[in-house]
């Protein structure tokens, strides 16, 4: 059980939230526009990385804030947080 | 009968304090201070178990939690019995009951002890290659192997202890309270951090604690005397607390550690009355220093199993700490020093001692030279062969080992022993480093694995880091705590050491035998009966992974996971593979490191605290009268409310008409209600559900249904517009959590530039349903003052209305396809207005119904429930509910989903309704739904998702979802049961009123 940094709250039990997959995907502006490939590769295809993977959280029971988490999936190692609509840190 | 092996008196053991216990039927007696083990051994008892497979007879081999063999059954009731407890750990108490686990009809004589003479046809992989085959036959060996192997009973009736978890923050955590584990503390403490230290023993110190020998001194002291002022100066800080009986079972990522603490097992069964008997530990511990010391290696040869052997350690703190001897003609067989402490540890307390055989030719220590002083008698350059005695081990023999210690060569020598103690080294106790993710690497010179990379802020120091003599844990661990504790200095600086041990071993994995190999039994896995001559096995049979061999010979996949012979497992197959040990790695240790009781897991999670549960504010009204409940998702809600007698089928006709004809009451307070609000709510919800919403008039309804992104229904539920920029929206009851998590997601991360507000309001308000041709009559008597004339308050539309000085809401909308009207108000009145509407009720027999009717009666009307009718498969499309999908909006959540070439399939399930041949035969939800049952293999259609009888209708009604099913209607299908097929025609899933004329009647 690791502790998570809430960009909101500070650090965390990680029970108090849930994972949300992978980060960074946007929902497409325009949905009508896009093949059925175009819109599966949206819907479905996630990364499934062992190292740094980007990711999203929730604070359920806490801010029930959404946010961004860079973690190792090697070792659950948490490199960094940052919040929604942010860029990563580049370090 | 039984001797007295007690020798001396000892600090530990209270000798004014007698306890009687009974084993195996039997009354002994020990004093205060013994484990069940120290006291069985003063009486002479070494014969404590059986073996799992071969059910050979084995005594107790060591003084601590990785005891392979003497593993019993504790408490003879059959609510506190528990197994596979060891003797070894568990302190005796007046009462104790405890008897031999693994043996049947009894440990002195064991039908399978059959087995040990059919070993030669019980080779390793035994059990997978016999039982596998033929499958069918596994019912009857199965019956076999359980009555004759099995590791205990469990018990049969309820736990009557408590049991509790306790979180615990601290700076520093030390496990283990040897005497590393004492240093780190008080350096610790003494710095200021907040500090605990736990031990799984009852004392603190350790080994050393009882190490009472003039050939280790601290400053010109004997170790235990130097230590306990140590113990006595640590107790003083306030910043340090100390646990013992406290066992770290498991240490996680983030230095999160579990640890069981016990608190009331060493206490008589009176003295436990209304006391927690374990803890459960959740330790978030800034710094971990690990000193769990390590464990003495036992030795590889022919036969080292028997009652009577051992390990050398275990010798020396029966003799050191309980006052103990374990026989009365002592053997010890050795690779290391080890032995001769233990020698002269018994030496000093009148223990006679035969010989020492020791493996290694050429040794020189002063711990030797002690022991040959005083005349014991040591066979340089021998090993033991074979060992003698089936209940009990009466002679050994021995040869001379050949200079690359391969072979033996020269002729035997018997020496006749009733205890043979052996030593064949140390192996650090990694386990916990391990679970952590810690990576090991393996010491060529002595043949360890020690701690190499570390994953979080932690250190091992002492033994369990490959530190094992008294001069290399004093040079080494103050530097470490200086470093990891990032401190100035320590109190162990400077100290004078005298040792009169000599590092030196010889290391032989499996010791060489004058027999072939096909003809030993040398154990490597005592528990498991697992030998060095089945790992050859698995060897020969090739499999090469360390795991493969491990779950092939189930070596360290006992109870004690190995922990005194996995070494030796990886030894022998690197030596018979020729790979090296370091590149071999080691099988995974995982948590708990000692067994854990389920109830120390569970804590108070137990009978009605197992899981939370929700009530509404009228649950009072329904169980006074007498309602039956379901749980829905955690809410408790009625299911029905039986009268006179009657049983469900009959008390849900009664409700079902009742409703129809006059009036029916609900409790619907569980629906999710979320309020939403912002100049963006229309928008919003535009988004989310699947039709349009910018139209909606304030003071109007609509249903709503939601989708996942993959064009799934996800919920459904009515919103009604409160103001301009104010909706309530309601969800399924099972539903609330979620939906509101996935609409506070999109609107944080898709959509943040909307401004809309979301708060869950379920248990804020109280739901009260009236309905059927009665209804208005009711609420118009419950509320006089408002205007429930049809063309005022149509059917979808709400009104604000106040009962006596209490605001409400009142929604006219329907599930049931009745004429209907919910009102909702503040949770605390909720019960009060039920009461009201249950009074202006009574004319007109207003019948209050549960969750049952409501499911019935909704079915008549061909509505759906989410998660009973879809299981995240269905498309609006797919349950024919096209009206709802808008065509004309842009995007909702889901939309694009709605046309891949997937979901735009004719032959998708759909939902369609069921009606059988015979009206009077109900299906089963969740029957199979075919064409031809002459076609092999039989095709599924579909499967019926909700079926009733309706007394409506006066009919059987049933909703399915069949593959095509839109476009056969009328067609005949079959719905194939155990003993018979039904025969039904698809129809429409509206049973009643299409025509909707009975919500306005
Ligand atoms: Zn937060």
């Amino acid at each position: 059980m690791f502790v998570i940094n809430c960009p909101y709250c500070g650090e965390r039990e990680q029970s108090e939230f849930k994972a949300g997959g992978e980060a960074h995907i946007v929902r497409p502006k325009q949905p009508t526009e896009l093949s059925d490939d175009q819109w599966a590769e949206y819907l479905f295809m996630r990364k499934n990385i062992k190292g740094i993977q980007f990711e999203r959280w929730v604070h359920t029971h806490g801010c029930r804030k959404w946010f961004n988490v860079i973690r190792d999936t090697s070792n659950d190692v948490i490199k960094a947080v940052y919040k929604m609509g942010e860029k990563p840190p580049t370090k | 009968m039984t001797k007295n092996l007690r020798v001396k008196t000892s600090k530990f053991i209270d000798e004014t304090y007698k306890i009687s216990f009974k084993f195996n039927g039997t009354t002994y007696y020990g004093y205060k201070g013994d484990t069940l083990a120290s006291a069985l051994l003063a009486n002479d008892i070494h014969l404590v178990g059986r073996s799992f497979k071969y059910h050979r007879p084995r005594g107790i081999m060591t003084a601590g939690s990785e005891e392979p063999n003497a593993i019993i059954q504790l408490h003879s009731n059959s609510s506190r019995t528990e197994p596979n407890v060891r003797a070894t750990e568990i302190e005796i108490y007046e009462g104790l009951e405890a008897s031999s686990q693994n043996c049947w009809p009894s440990v002195n004589f064991d039908l399978g002890g059959v087995n040990n003479f059919l070993s030669p046809l019980l080779p390793a992989g035994f059990y997978y290659k016999t039982f596998m085959w033929p499958a069918s036959f596994w019912e009857k060996y199965e019956y076999f192997i359980r009555k004759s192997a099995g590791l205990g009973k469990s018990p049969t009736e309820p736990d009557p202890d408590i049991y509790e978890h306790r979180y615990i923050h601290c700076d520093v955590l030390v496990v283990g309270a040897g005497i590393s584990g004492i240093m780190a503390a008080k350096t610790a403490a003494k710095n200021g951090f907040k500090t605990l230290l736990v031990d799984e023993k009852s004392y603190l110190g350790g080994s050393t604690i009882y190490q009472d020998s003039e050939q280790f001194k601290i400053n010109n002291q004997i170790l235990n005397s130097w230590l306990e002022k140590e113990i006595n100066e640590i107790k003083k800080f306030e910043n340090l607390e100390v646990k013992t009986r406290t066992s770290v079972a498991a240490f996680h990522g983030y230095n999160f550690l579990l640890a069981r603490e016990n608190l009331t097992d060493h206490l008589s069964i009176d003295q436990r009355t209304n006391k927690t008997r374990q803890r459960l530990l959740k330790i978030r511990a800034k710094k971990v220093i690990t000193a769990t010391g390590a464990l003495e290696r036992p030795l590889i040869f022919d036969n080292n199993d028997r009652p009577g052997i051992l390990l050398s350690s275990a010798i020396e703190k029966y003799a050191n700490l309980f006052g103990v001897a374990c026989g009365e003609k002592n053997v010890l067989f050795t690779n290391n020093d080890s032995a001769y402490e233990t020698a002269i540890s018994l030496y000093q307390k009148g223990i006679n001692i035969e010989a020492i055989i020791d493996n290694r030719e050429e040794i020189d220590s002063k711990l030797i030279k002690e022991a040959e002083k005083n005349n014991i008698k040591i066979y340089k350059g021998f090993t033991v062969v074979n060992t003698f005695g089936y209940k009990r081990i009466n002679k050994i023999s021995i040869m001379q080992l050949s200079k690359d210690g391969q072979k033996v060569v020269g002729s035997k020598i018997s020496i006749a022993c009733d205890c043979l103690g052996i030593s064949g080294g140390w192996t650090p106790a990694v386990h916990l480093f391990t679970q952590s993710g810690g990576k090991l690497k393996f010491r060529d010179e002595d043949q360890v694995f020690i701690p190499n990379i570390y994953p979080s802020d932690q250190i091992s120091i002492g033994s369990c880091n490959g530190d094992f003599t008294l001069d290399e844990i004093i040079s080494s661990v103050p530097n470490k705590l200086k470093e990891f504790l990032n401190v100035k200095k320590t109190d162990y600086e400077n100290l004078e050491i005298y040792s009169a041990f000599n590092k030196s071993k010889r290391n032989i994995w499996l010791l060489p035998s004058d027999k072939v190999i096909g003809k030993t039994k040398s154990f490597v896995d005592y528990q498991n009966d697992a030998t060095a001559k089945d790992i050859k096995l698995a060897l020969r049979e090739g499999f090469r992974s360390i795991e493969h061999v491990k779950r092939y010979t189930t070596t360290g996949m006992g109870t004690d996971q190995g922990k005194l012979g996995n070494m030796h497992a990886l030894g022998i197959i690197s030596e018979t593979a020729g790979s090296k040990m370091g590149e071999l790695g080691t099988t995974t240790f995982r948590p708990p490191y000692t067994p854990l009781t389920f109830g120390t897991i569970v804590g108070r999670n137990v009978g009605e605290y197992f899981d939370i549960f929700r009530k509404t504010p009228i649950h009072d009204w329904h169980v006074k009268n007498k309602a039956e409940f379901e749980n829905v998702g955690q809410w408790k809600r009625a299911w029905y409310y039986p009268k006179d007698g009657e049983n469900m089928h009959e008390a849900v006709q009664r409700e079902s008409k009742a409703a129809r004809d006059s009036a029916g009451i609900l409790d619907a307070s569980t629906l999710g209600k979320i309020d939403i609000q912002g100049t963006d709510a229309s928008e919003f919800l535009n988004r989310v559900y699947t039709n349009s919403w910018s139209k909606l008039a304030i003071g109007k309804c609509r249903y709503g249904l939601m989708l996942n992104e993959d064009g799934m229904v996800y919920d459904d539920g009515v919103t009604t517009r409160l103001g301009e920029n104010h909706y309530i929206m309601t969800t399924t009851t099972g539903g609330a959590a979620n939906v509101l998590g996935k609409l506070e997601d999109y609107l944080q991360t898709e959509w943040p530039e909307l401004d809309v507000y979301l708060t869950s309001v379920t248990d804020h308000y109280a739901t009260v349903s009236v309905c059927g041709p009665n209804s208005k009559k009711i609420v118009s008597q419950v509320i006089p003052e408002l205007d429930f004339s049809d063309e005022s308050f149509p059917h979808m539309s709400f009104k604000n209305a106040k009962i006596d000085k209490i605001k409400c809401r009142v929604m006219r909308i329907s599930f049931t396809g009745e004429h209907s009207y919910e009102i909702n108000v503040q949770a605390n009145y909720g019960k009060s207005v039920w009461e009201k509407c249950m009074e202006a009720g009574k004319e007109f027999n207003i019948t209050p119904y549960g969750t049952e009717t409501m499911h019935l009666l909704r079915a008549e009307k061909g509505f759906i429930i989410v998660g009973q009718d879809t299981d995240a498969t269905m498309t609006p499309i797919d349950l024919q509910m096209d009206w709802i999908v808008s065509k004309k909006k842009y995007d909702f959540i889901g939309k694009r989903s709605l046309y891949r070439s997937d979901t735009i399939r004719d032959d998708r399930k759909q939902l369609v309704g069921l009606l059988t041949e015979n009206p009077e035969e109900v299906l089963e939800e969740g029957a199979q739904i075919i064409a031809d049952i002459k076609k092999s293999p039989v095709e599924m259609l579909g499967h019926v998702t909700s079926s009733y009888y309706s007394p409506n209708l006066k009919k059987s009604i049933a909703l399915g979802v069949v593959k095509g099913g839109k476009n056969m209607m009328g067609q005949k299908l079959i719905i194939p049961m155990e003993n018979k097929q039904i025969n039904v025609t698809v129809a429409d899933p509206v049973f009643l009123d299409k025509e909707n004329k009975r919500l306005n009647a």
